[in-house]
């Protein structure tokens, strides 16, 4: 029997949160750590809240703490995350927890939107397509696929400090998704926008973000990108 | 209860209710989005291969009405002909906007959309060969669409109410749709969300099965709200089980992998589509496919200690195409299958993975209904676009790539329509409290029952009903032996246990909901199922193996009440271009 612990805390009950302990038969299988929820919330107890929806690593809903590190349940298998038989699933540190594993990302979000997450180009859009080189294409590689799990800028201690005005790794590996597109003409607003003290530079390149993401992608790279450009300009 | 007012209420945040959404920002109406989930976690991200369209990059000579005529034989020709000469006429101008709004398509070396062959596409109405008309973002074509149209929604200050759950449909004393009953899941509070046009883009209900490529939130909500409000529902029957999902797992592996070479096996080693599908081989409709893989391991010809799948072999394309291709693919067969596809073949079998019926809509979104002189009446304030409408251009069977495009073209559309019907002014009577409080009698009665069963287990009895007696084929006693099941279902699922009565996040009470919703749309499956004589598309029926044009050659309509079947006539009218006419359909 897995021997798992689940973070508890229901703001109409409770004065604070506690770990909840649940005995789990996994049938020897190599379960992912949300088949392990949903079976803690189908037969042990329906009142275990989470957010869950594709399953499988896009949709971005069940980022967690599990064992210390963050993750998607969905795409975390136990033989990745359990020691000693042991499964500590916590909710992301450092944003509010509305109940159990589900935290209230709005700040996260808010930091998304102010980098304004959109192509901007004014010049008039041709009858078809705007042309771009695979070359020129190449470089947002690494960048669109970002599912907005917030897994990375819950495991920076930056954000951690400054969630309203750092504006985090995920953030910032979109803001350099559209620097990095040859279709984007707004490079000058969006540097300008970025230029002061916490908006980048509360990046001390500790890449936790990097360690942690589930999709393999390098947010420091791309802020380094933003802090060279940001140089540059000022220079 | 408080009310919410708006001129149009989209319900969905998915692809299809974000082009709408979008659409209505722009025209500056007091506009929202109720999701039950972030919109970027709708189940549009997980679409992988691409958007089907004619815009002529592959092939500067590629034509719509190629890709219409590939869509009506693919939909085994009960696709209406002029809402698929829509889409396919409008498409490119809605793959532009796309592009213009900053989806980061891949690229040709000549800087245009990069296109890759799909199943059921060819070039000069079938005899020009295999075209290759799918635009694609690598093979996460899906997750480029549904965070471009969110960023361009935050672009445009749409309100979104996110993590809102819409229960059912507020109709007034004329039958006109006048909002929704939602309830905000964080709060728990339940509020009237009044609107002059109500849009149905709330996605499918692959969750009625056990093994499915669809998303936890796939529960036939639109599907459930609509039926229960007397809407009917069209071509229920019609459920895609896509060729490639994980065997075990049930995730989805895309054609597109098909269409960069990829091919399958059977334990023999052999590539079996070249004997069922001589021409288009491993690119036939994923009906036939499906059906052939099935039929080899019905055979003994499958993989496994249980002989219960093939394989789907990549290795022989190399390293640099599947990393540049198909990243996401070689991503999802390590996590689910623990095989590397650039050494060894991925183990699949057919997965629940589309539902082809729905809300049946005109190619302006306006849900219809049929009254009793079978007429067409169009139902004052609801709309539908995406996979929960059936305008249809899907038909029996939908072409691989066309979902999304049909849920851009008919977002958009119905987006513009509504933006039309708003300026010249609707006027519909509000909703009496008598109204709205038999709008929430369901939820009213989930809260107060005790005594029920626990909504996992009659969740998983449902699917497993639905598995074993409504799969790629079907026959009429084992049908009746299955609604016979979901009989015995019917009054549990309605007497559910909501084992948790809190207001905060509840996610109990939603998965209580949406399992009544799951309910509704595999009774509608399985009477129309029963109902439809014929093989037809993804109707396979092992008793009626032909196609029967004399009698079926039609939709299938579905009232909850009753459980009225009857027939509505299939569009042969396209309005620019010649009828297709229905003909043997081989690949």
């Amino acid at each position: 029997m897995l021997q798992v612990s689940v973070y508890r805390f229901n703001p109409e009950t409770d004065a604070a949160p506690q770990m909840q302990e649940y005995e789990v038969e996994t049938g020897g299988k190599d379960l992912m750590v949300l088949d392990v929820l949903e079976m803690i919330k189908a037969e042990h107890d329906a009142s275990v809240t989470y957010r869950r929806s594709c399953r499988e690593g896009v949709c971005g809903s069940d980022g967690l703490n599990i064992n210390g590190k963050n993750g998607l349940a969905c795409i975390t298998p136990l033989s990745d995350a359990v020691k000693n038989n042991k499964l500590v699933i916590r909710p992301l540190p450092g944003l509010p927890v509305v109940r159990d594993l589900v935290v209230d990302m709005s700040l996260f979000y808010a930091q998304y939107e102010k980098i304004e997450p959109y192509l901007q180009n004014n010049s008039p859009a041709p009858a078809i397509e705007r042309l771009q080189t695979p070359e020129d294409r190449a470089k947002l590689d690494g960048l669109y696929e970002c599912i907005l799990c917030a897994c990375c800028s819950t495991s920076c201690p930056s954000f951690w400090w400054n969630p309203d005005r750092f504006v985090g790794p995920a953030g910032l590996l979109q803001a350099y998704r559209f620097l990095a597109d040859s279709r984007d003409q707004a490079t000058d607003e969006r540097l300008a926008k970025l230029d002061d003290p916490f908006s980048v530079f509360r990046c001390h390149g500790i890449q936790n973000c990097v360690n942690v993401c589930p999709k393999g992608l390098n947010p420091t790279r791309a802020i380094g990108h933003i802090r060279t450009m940001l140089l540059n300009r000022a220079a | 209860m408080r009310t919410i007012s708006f001129d149009g209420v989209i319900v969905g945040g998915g692809g299809a209710g974000m082009r709408a959404a979008l659409q209505l920002a722009q025209s500056g109406y007091k506009t929202a989005v109720i999701s039950k989930v972030f919109p970027t976690r709708s189940h549009t991200v997980s679409a992988q291969g691409g958007i089907t369209c004619a815009i002529a990059s592959a092939d500067p000579q590629d034509d719509w009405r190629w890709h219409m005529y590939d869509t009506v034989k693919g939909s085994d020709y009960i696709g209406d002909q002029d809402a698929i000469e829509y889409m396919c006429s409008v498409g490119p101008e809605a793959i532009f906007e796309l592009e213009h709004m900053g989806l980061p398509f891949s690229r040709t070396e000549e800087g245009r959309i990069y296109q890759r062959p799909f199943g059921g596409q060819s070039k000069n109405f079938g005899e020009g060969g295999q075209a290759a008309r799918t635009c694609a973002a690598a093979d996460r074509t899906g997750h480029a669409l549904l965070h471009t149209l969110y960023q361009n929604n935050v672009k445009n200050e749409t309100v979104f109410f996110n993590e809102w759950f819409a229960t059912d449909l507020v109709k007034n004393q004329d039958g006109a749709v006048v909002g929704v009953i939602a309830i905000c899941i964080e709060t728990g509070e339940t509020v009237y969300v009044k609107s002059k046009a109500t849009v149905f883009a709330t996605g499918g209900a692959g969750r009625i099965y056990a093994s499915t490529t669809n998303a936890h939130i796939n529960t036939g909500d639109g599907v459930g709200m609509a039926l229960r409000a007397g809407v009917p529902v069209q071509d229920m029957e019609m459920w895609q089980f896509h060729p490639t999902g994980i065997y075990g797992a049930g995730t989805l592996v895309t054609e597109g992998c098909r269409g960069e070479g990829g091919y399958l096996i059977n334990a023999d080693g052999e590539r079996f589509m070249e004997r069922y599908a001589p021409n288009a081989k491993d690119l036939a409709g994923r009906d036939v496919v499906a059906r052939s893989m099935i039929l080899e391991i019905l055979e003994g010809r499958g993989f496994g200690p249980d002989g219960d799948h093939v394989k789907l072999k990549l290795d022989h394309l190399g390293e640099e195409v599947l990393e540049s291709r198909l990243p996401g693919i070689c991503e999802l067969s390590r996590t689910f299958a623990h095989v590397d596809p650039v050494k060894e073949p991925i183990p699949v079998v057919p997965t629940c993975h589309y539902m082809m019926g729905g809300i049946p809509t005109n190619i302006h979104g306006q849900a219809l209904t049929v009254d009793a002189a079978g007429s067409d009446q169009v139902i004052p304030g609801l709309y539908a676009c995406g996979e929960v409408a059936c305008v249809s251009v899907h038909g029996a069977n939908r072409l691989g790539g066309n979902s999304l495009l049909d849920l851009v073209v008919f977002g958009r559309a119905s987006g513009l329509f509504i933006e039309d019907a708003l300026r010249q002014g609707i006027e519909m009577r509000d909703a009496s409290v008598t109204d709205i409080e038999s709008a929430n009698e369901r939820l009213v009665a989930l809260n107060e029952l005790n005594d029920g069963e626990n909504v996992s287990a009659l969740r998983k009895e449902l699917q497993g009903v639905m598995q074993n007696y409504f799969g790629v084929f079907r026959k009429g006693e084992f049908m009746q032996e299955g609604i016979k099941k979901l009989d015995d279902l019917k009054e549990r699922v309605d007497n559910v246990k909501l084992e948790d009565k809190s207001n905060a996040f509840n996610t109990a009470r939603v998965e209580c909901l949406e399992l009544q919703n799951l309910f509704e749309t595999a009774e509608a499956t399985a009477i129309v199922a029963e109902a439809r004589r014929e093989s037809r598309g993804a109707h396979a029926r092992e008793d009626f193996t032909e196609r029967n044009d004399d009698e079926w050659l039609c939709h299938s309509i579905y009232h909850r009440e009753g459980r009225a079947v009857s027939k509505r006539s299939v569009n042969f009218t396209p309005k620019t271009v010649d009828t297709f006419q229905p003909k043997v359909r081989t690949y």
